[in-house]
């Protein structure tokens, strides 16, 4: 187990290699640079400029470089665009913040969801079943830039019970808004998947052994019926997460919470190649380690899986 | 009277293609420490007739009928009375152990809280009477493999696991459903040997259901022959093979693979029938050498012509066993 999970993240390197060279590239394949929206700049400061932040290099000399200060010094470089503030500053500002509302909104997501997937299933084709079916496509057709203005419109202009913006790590009335309106597209494909999962292993052969034993249906469904059909909501789940963690470009700005996914949008329009690699490493890292994680979570359910 | 009395039983399905009529009016008996053979091909209704006993159908499956056990009524009755008798009184032999068993959990544990819900053993001693039963099935080195996943077992060792785990509670009735189809020929006679020599030891009445008459020759005394959901012919065994008196007990004799140089197999020409909508006359008359007429509009009631001998044909004896 342990050899497996030592082999899985040695693999990640090359992955994350890979990964790093061909965002590089993409990026200055793209047309414009960090400076061009910067009118009449004179020739020799664009050279200045171009020189401070190694532009002027070679491209792969610029790539080596950049990794040489990322694994060494765990150094991401300057913002191209806010001069004062280095990449680490702006993904440990802007972190923490999707961290929480992400993690929280993943917590909700999978209680919510998979409670009303497991109760459609079990209630197929009742009145439970039709009301959990219709939550969960209203809340997926529902598009999160909907969602936050009429979070926004219900709960802060007309009932004044929540702020509509901004974000404290010490007031949790902050997270609320940000938290239903990233959770509720996820918490509906969670429901579905486990609905029609669930409906799948009900139907399968050692359920019925289960119930020839005369086992009350709470243990049908929590003992042997429950993991089984949990399977693929788990491995939707690595993916989600990490989206989830990493924030939301539409969170962010309706609700001026200040995280990553704005920053990630932020740099990619504004050309500013440092932040975007940032965001770019820590989205890849996160992936590859939550999708190891769904790997050693389904070795620990499903038995036929050892590593 | 009878352990288990099965009166006018009626299983339909609702389906998008319409109502399927699983098992028409099908009425046996069975007696304690009986075994009674259920014999029918793939279609003919005999493992939800079955699944019914238990209340084990489909969701879009219904009921209808009298089942009696032990001299109460038990078709359809609600799920917590049934659970009492699931199991503890009544036990169920699956036709897949490949699928049967539970693949996420341990045989200890599937085996254990069968005892725990019905004897409510710790799990300690229920864990110890699973490896007792494991070794009366013959499981070698049962101490350590139970606590062994289902697929580290081999097919043959897994219906051991299923029937190991169905007698767990000593029921008075075992239903074995097509136990042995799953199975390599070898592997078959094993495990028919070994439910023989349960049966004996607990006293257990057992309802065979099976495809393969060779199978219900070496093991009933009794046997239904069912096609379409209806009871063809019931006999006690012996007369059963030597004079078959219904054509679709004709049928399926010569369809059975022979030793002697001299016979040769004949399968019964044509298909199963489809079973949706209500059945009109005689499920087996397109396929029968003997039809008549009538065969076509009427089903000819199940009528006894002998001691313990049943049969449904408008034809006469004579004329179908000659």
């Amino acid at each position: 187990m342990i050899v497996y999970i030592l082999k899985r993240l040695a693999t990640a390197i090359p992955t994350l290699l890979a990964l790093v060279i061909a965002s590089y590239l993409l990026m200055h394949i793209a047309p414009g640079s960090p400076f061009s929206s910067e009118r009449g700049i004179p020739p020799e400061v664009l050279a200045n400029l171009n020189a401070k932040y190694g532009l002027d290099q070679p491209l792969w000399k610029q790539i080596t470089t950049y990794l040489w200060n990322v694994v060494a010094h765990f150094d991401f470089g300057p913002s191209f665009v806010y001069k004062d503030r280095s990449v680490n500053d702006i993904i440990a500002q802007g972190f923490p913040v999707t961290l929480t509302y992400g993690s929280l909104s993943f917590i909700t997501a999978v209680l919510v969801g998979v409670t009303l997937g497991v109760t459609a299933a079990i209630k197929r084709n009742s009145w439970l079943d039709y009301l959990a079916v219709g939550v969960s496509i209203g809340a997926q057709v529902l598009p999160n830039f909907v969602m936050a203005p009429i979070l926004v419109l219900v709960f802060t202009l007309t009932l004044h019970w929540l702020p509509g913006g901004g974000w404290s790590f010490s007031d949790p009335r902050f997270w609320i808004l940000p938290v239903i309106a990233l959770s509720t597209s996820y918490m509906a494909s969670i429901a579905r998947i486990t609905r029609s999962s669930m409906l799948e292993v009900l139907g399968s052969n050692h359920i019925r052994t289960a119930r020839a034993k005369g086992l009350p249906n709470r243990k049908i469904i929590f003992r042997h019926a429950l993991k089984p059909a949990l399977l693929p909501v788990i491995s939707y789940l690595g993916p989600a997460f990490v989206s989830m963690i990493t924030g939301s470009v539409i969170i962010d700005v309706y609700f001026t919470t200040g995280g990553i996914g704005k920053s990630f949008v932020d740099s990619a329009l504004n050309r500013d190649y440092a932040v975007m690699m940032g965001v770019t490493i820590l989205l890849g890292t996160l992936t590859i380690l939550f999708n190891l994680v769904v790997d050693i979570v389904y070795g620990w359910i499903d038995p036929k899986i050892r590593y | 009277m009878a352990l288990l009395d099965v009166k006018d039983l009626n299983v339909r399905f609702a389906t998008q293609e319409g109502e399927v009529h699983a098992v028409n009016g099908v009425s046996f008996a069975l007696e304690k420490g009986e075994a009674l053979g259920i014999v029918g091909e793939s279609g003919s209704g005999k493992s939800q007739l079955a699944f019914s006993i238990l209340g084990l159908l489909a969701a879009n499956g219904r009921a209808s009928g009298s089942i009696t056990f032990d001299g109460g009524e038990i078709l359809n009755l609600p799920e917590a009375q049934l659970n009492k008798i699931r199991a503890d009184r009544i036990a169920m032999v699956f036709q897949d152990p490949m699928t049967a068993l539970n693949p996420y959990m341990r045989i200890s544990d599937q085996m254990a809280e069968t005892l725990m819900q019905h004897k409510g053993l710790s799990k300690r001693d229920a864990v110890a009477q699973a490896v007792e039963m494991l070794d009366a099935v013959k499981i070698p080195d049962a101490k350590n493999r139970v606590r062994l996943f289902p697929h580290e077992f081999s097919g043959g060792m897994r219906q051991r696991v299923m029937i190991a785990m169905a007698l767990l509670c000593k029921p008075d009735v075992l239903i074995a459903d097509e136990p042995t189809t799953a199975l390599d020929v070898t592997v078959q006679a094993q495990i028919m040997d070994l439910l023989g020599d349960l049966r004996r030891e607990l006293g257990m009445a057992t309802v065979l259901i099976t495809h393969d008459l060779g199978v219900v020759a070496g093991f009933c005394e009794r046997a239904i022959v069912m096609y379409g959901g209806q009871v063809m012919e019931q006999s006690e065994i012996d007369p059963l093979f030597a004079q078959p008196t219904h054509p679709y007990t004709k049928g399926l004799l010569a369809a059975l693979p022979r030793l002697d140089a001299d016979s040769t197999m004949t399968p019964i020409r044509g298909n199963p029938p489809n079973m949706t909508g209500a059945p009109t006359g005689c499920p087996f008359f397109p396929r029968c050498d003997f039809v008549k007429d009538i065969c076509a509009t009427t089903m000819p009631p199940l009528t006894t012509f002998a001691p313990g001998r049943a049969r449904a044909c408008h034809r006469a004896i004579e004329e179908v066993a000659a």
